[in-house]
């Protein structure tokens, strides 16, 4: 790896498993599990995008939110810093809080209605519970605005006034507003317009270099996290299944579902789409509450082994920072 | 705004300037609708704002008292002096009437405050905290409900007595629990929004969201839930008054007044009606109401009425 990788990782994640209980009866008795993240590992390093893809459900936010510490995991350890936040106490936690922000998927719907563009990002500077005079909080509140790509004169507007591109921007100026270090975006731009998408990302390109951001960026659209993200770490059905740098993600990908993922994925090459083979997979992804044995991926999975239903294949290190979690990967 | 008044203006002046604006535009948008829903709203409106001014400046309508008694002019029929008559102890039934509208108005918003503010306090607090406290909430609650209303209301006046305030405690207490039961059910849905998971994102504490989020984002249903409230407030505070618990005589209350009429009503029908008529003129204003409040509180019609 390149200079880059001798940067300190400020997020690691071991061993992490959110299981969500399903409960019925009076005494709400648990019987059964959905494992939505069940024993993810990766470490995202200072100022790197981490991308996660994956197929709705497969738990590409569930992780985030796990990070971000909105969920509490049901085990495994999230390192910040060297510091295990997964459980710690809300009281210890408070310190961590506002670093690690997250931008979410739904623009309108993580904007509070009653509240204006000057409100919205007030109460995030003010949130810091730090003493600040009127005039410090305004000059924050139109810095940041400002920084975001959002004029001054937007201060008394509310959010159904805005469209959708400056709504996301209007998120993003919130997050900033905590001084974080760490953002996960959870789909930030999959409810835009794909020319605003565009502004989107060099804006958080912009303020990665300005800030020296962390982003683990969550997306199901392989071309945007491919432009942003230095390494993408793929998911099936709450299980990494494979880690590797962005530039290899469309040619050195090993695992049988990246590869069905990556020849679903259309280009305006009109000769390169003629040669595209689309892999189909057959089935649905199975429930996360009855998971299969072993890899989960195996009953879809053309190069299936035997032992592919018997054991978990761990997440191997084959070379160059690209880990592999498969038994019988596909040669080239 | 043009470009020179821009520069001339502050940031802080401009941001007053256009939240003043923005007001004035949404009390604008607030009135068209209110009374754009015809005769029958804006009659109702006259109707509380003539009900409202008799019980803000009764005292100064009325020459005459409402205790004092002349039995020798007892059930006389309207004449210039009193032109509505007098009531079987000789009592000016005008007076009285007016006066009543004071007491109405008194219960039916002290008791719509009380439930307002408790069951904002608890249903808030039952929402968003969920587990054992929100369990310990709703189950009182539920437990309230299952105690008729009425039976609960006569044995708690029967206990701390008529006054108008205890009253007032009393109907008040009765109707928390639909307000606890809705803001309940409202901060459940609210509480899913991103916006408070960005709340708790930058730090802010639960107090915060309760009151920066949930409740201004609930506050609609809970002024419609309001304005109905007054209305039964007032029919219940009146029903106790005729019963002869409560606000008992000789205060000039529309029940108890009812009541005492109602001897008279087949030869002298004027001492039970005139208070009757006031009490359901009121009610059914109230009601409309709140109905037009709904309509320009309820941003989910806003802009296609």
């Amino acid at each position: 790896m390149s200079a880059e990788g001798k940067r300190e990782p400020i997020i690691q994640v071991e061993n992490l498993k959110m299981y969500f209980p399903l409960r019925k009866g009076l005494v709400s008795k648990v019987y059964a599990q959905v494992k939505a993240v069940d024993d993810v590992s990766f470490q995202v390093r200072e100022g790197e995008t981490f991308g996660l893809v994956g197929e709705s459900g497969c738990g590409k936010t569930t992780t985030g939110k796990c990070v971000l510490r909105m969920l509490r995991p049901t085990g495994g350890r999230i390192l910040y810093r060297g510091v295990d936040i997964a459980q710690m106490p809300p009281k210890q936690f408070k310190q961590y809080r506002r670093r690690l922000q997250m931008i979410f998927q739904d623009p309108y719907g993580s904007l509070d209605p009653r509240e204006s563009v000057y409100t919205i990002v007030k109460e995030a500077v003010a949130a810091d519970r730090r003493p600040h005079s009127a005039g410090e909080l305004r000059d924050r509140v139109v810095e940041l605005i400002e920084m975001v790509g959002l004029s001054r004169e937007m201060i008394t507007r509310y959010p159904h006034e805005l469209s959708g591109g400056q709504r996301q921007r209007l998120g993003i100026a919130r997050a900033l507003a905590c001084d974080p270090e760490f953002i996960v975006c959870d789909e930030p731009v999959s409810a835009l317009d794909v020319s605003i998408q565009a502004q989107i990302i060099n804006l958080f390109e912009s303020l990665q270099e300005k800030l020296g951001l962390t982003y683990i960026f969550v997306a199901h659209d392989l071309a945007v996290v491919r432009h942003i993200a230095r390494r993408i770490g793929v998911m099936y059905l709450g299980r990494l299944v494979e880690v590797l740098d962005s530039d290899d993600l469309f040619l050195r990908s090993r695992h049988p579902y990246t590869r069905a993922l990556l020849s679903a994925v259309p280009t305006t090459d009109y000769y390169a789409e003629r040669e595209r083979r689309r892999i189909l997979l057959e089935g649905e992804v199975p429930s996360p509450i009855n998971a299969p044995p072993g890899c989960p991926f195996h009953p879809r999975c053309r190069y299936a082994t035997p032992a592919c239903s018997q054991t978990m294949p761990p997440l191997r290190d084959t070379g160059g920072g690209h880990l592999l979690a498969c038994h019988n990967p596909p040669e080239d | 705004m043009s470009e020179i008044t821009e520069k001339e203006l502050t940031l802080d002046e401009m941001i007053a300037r256009q939240e003043k604006e923005r007001r004035r535009a949404s009390r604008r948008q607030f009135w068209r609708v209110f009374l754009g829903r015809g005769a029958l709203s804006k009659a109702c409106f006259a109707f509380l704002v003539l009900f409202a001014f008799a019980a803000v400046f009764g005292p100064l309508l009325t020459p005459y008292s409402p205790y004092e008694q002349s039995l020798a002019h007892a059930l006389e029929g309207p004449s210039a002096a009193h032109p509505l008559g007098m009531d079987g102890l000789g009592r000016d039934l005008l007076t009285r009437t007016i006066y009543g509208a004071r007491i109405s108005f008194c219960t039916g918003l002290l008791s719509s405050v009380i439930a307002l503010v408790a069951g904002s306090i608890l249903g808030l607090i039952a929402g968003y905290s969920g587990g054992f406290v929100s369990g310990l909430i709703m189950r009182s609650v539920d437990a309230q409900l299952s105690i008729p209303g009425l039976i609960l209301t006569m044995c708690l006046v029967a206990i701390f007595g008529g006054s108008i305030l205890s009253v007032s405690v009393i109907i008040g207490i009765s109707a928390l629990p639909g307000y606890v039961r809705m803001l309940y059910g409202q901060v459940l849905s609210l509480r899913e929004n991103d916006y408070v998971a960005a709340a708790e994102l930058i730090g802010q504490n639960k107090f915060e969201i309760m009151l920066k989020h949930l409740l201004p984002n609930a506050f609609p249903t809970l002024i419609v839930m309001f304005t109905g409230s007054v209305g039964s407030a007032v029919m219940i505070e009146s029903g106790l008054a005729y019963l002869g618990i409560g606000i008992t005589a000789p205060t000039p209350a529309w029940g108890t007044m009812i009541s005492e009429g109602y001897n008279y009503l087949m030869f002298k029908p004027l001492p039970a009606i005139v208070p009757g008529v006031a009490l359901m003129l009121l009610i059914i204003t109230l009601n409309i109401i709140g109905d037009g409040l709904r309509d320009a509180l309820d941003p989910r019609l806003r802009g296609k009425l």
